[in-house]
């Protein structure tokens, strides 16, 4: 039996495996897609304390999983199809039909970005819309593109898509950006961006690849084309609890209740990162949640002996 | 590792021409998400040993081939079977869905 299974590798997961194994927990990793989760798909991490200039998510990453490694964390990429609860054992169902029989589990299983769900959204995904725009921005060179959004994610994005691009539309359906003020600060002065407001995207349409999209202005109802060869999508997240609504607690968005010691409302289950309810998502917050849901199962553990 | 490294020198030969199907991983070293999924290749790899030949295709170093096949997003995985692309799979997803695609594909 193990110690503790945590279902998702993004910075909270990773965390808590390398606190867990660190303290000589019997330790299982799932992450069913994308070790990592989020964060591998930011050009440049800030504002993590330790790196004064700046790193990427993935070589946060990379690091996060070497340490990981460096204690014995086992991985697995099977994902987590359900769990259930009999007190002092619990049970991990996997993807591949397995079943993982653990004292304690921790849910990190994080957020997914959330589609635009307009036509064209998904036929042309690969073909000019994308969600990452470090992946896929060497692909639209001396191009124009439009950004949707106007959190941090959108404009972040958005900056480092003005190294690749002609030009960035910035399209937001609000009259204003929801992103930090540097951040906002920094697309105003860049010349390569412009915004469009209060406006929604209706569709997004193309051959074989996207040439354009129709917009609609929120207050006139007017509608546009705009010529665009790229469409990079940023329009929030929605936490992953599918899995696990029957047994946990959840909030009316979804995510996930717990108490200080990251508890949520079963015994011996804890929640961490961007799935539980929080005021921050961050990868320090994700990280800092990891430490505290591990140590809080090491405790329940003992408790139990 | 089982992967083959492909270019434009062998992509005739080692893809095209090849006795089974062949899963074409398209990624560049800048992208987070393709580095990340390269280890569920690598086990698919291992897993379907003999049945499915997989190769690695960066397109920074090879453009032509990506623009060839329309690639505007990476990771993305093609599967081919006999000389054409019998499916594609764009973006991180879990293995359960590789394997998914592969299972109608593989003979």
């Amino acid at each position: 039996m193990h110690d503790v299974v945590i279902i998702g590798g993004g910075p909270a997961g990773l965390s808590a495996s390398i606190y867990a194994a660190r303290g000589g927990l019997k330790t299982l990793l799932c992450e069913e897609k994308l070790m990592g989760g989020q964060i591998v798909l930011s050009y440049e991490v800030e504002n993590y304390p330790g790196f004064p200039n700046g790193i990427s998510g993935m070589e946060l990453i990379e690091n996060f999983t070497k340490q990981a490694e460096k204690f014995g964390v086992e991985t697995s990429y099977e994902g987590a199809k359900s769990i259930e609860d009999d007190r002092e054992c619990k049970s991990v169902y996997l993807t591949n039909g397995s079943c993982i029989k653990t004292k304690t589990i921790i849910i990190a299983a994080g957020a997914s970005a959330n589609k635009l769900g307009c036509p064209g959204e998904k036929k042309f995904t690969g073909k000019g819309v994308s969600y990452c725009a470090t992946c896929d921005g060497a692909f639209f060179r001396n191009k124009t593109v439009a950004v949707i959004g106007g959190g941090d994610s959108a404009i972040e994005e958005a900056l480092y898509l003005t190294n690749l691009v002609k030009k960035v539309y910035i399209i937001h359906r609000r009259d204003r950006l929801r992103a930090i003020k540097i951040l906002q600060d920094r697309a105003m002065e860049n010349k390569k961006i412009e915004f469009i407001f209060n406006t929604i995207v209706k569709e997004i349409q193309g051959d074989k690849l996207v040439n354009g999209i129709l917009l609609e202005n929120r207050k006139t109802k007017n509608m546009d084309r705009l010529a665009v060869d790229g469409v990079f999508i940023y329009v929030g997240n929605t936490p992953n609890t599918k899995f696990i609504e029957d047994l946990i607690k959840l909030d009316e968005n979804g995510y996930i209740f717990t108490n200080e010691n990251m508890e949520t409302n079963i015994d011996g289950i804890f929640a961490a990162g961007d799935i539980r309810v929080t005021p921050l998502r961050q990868v320090i917050t994700s990280a800092a949640d990891g430490a505290i849901a591990a140590s809080a199962a090491q405790k329940y553990i003992e408790s139990k002996l | 590792m089982s992967e083959i490294q492909l270019t434009e020198d062998n992509w005739e030969k080692e893809v095209l021409n090849s006795d089974i199907p062949v899963l074409i991983d398209f990624w560049a070293p800048w992208c987070g998400p393709c580095r990340m999924v390269a280890p569920i290749v690598s086990e698919i790899a291992e897993e379907y040993k003999g049945k499915l030949k997989v190769g690695k295709l960066n397109t920074d170093e090879e453009p032509g081939i990506a623009v060839r096949y329309g690639i505007m997003s990476i990771p993305t995985l093609m599967i081919f079977k006999n000389g054409t692309v019998a499916d594609q799979i764009i973006g991180a997803v879990p293995k359960e869905y590789f394997i998914q695609k592969l299972e109608q594909i593989i003979d």
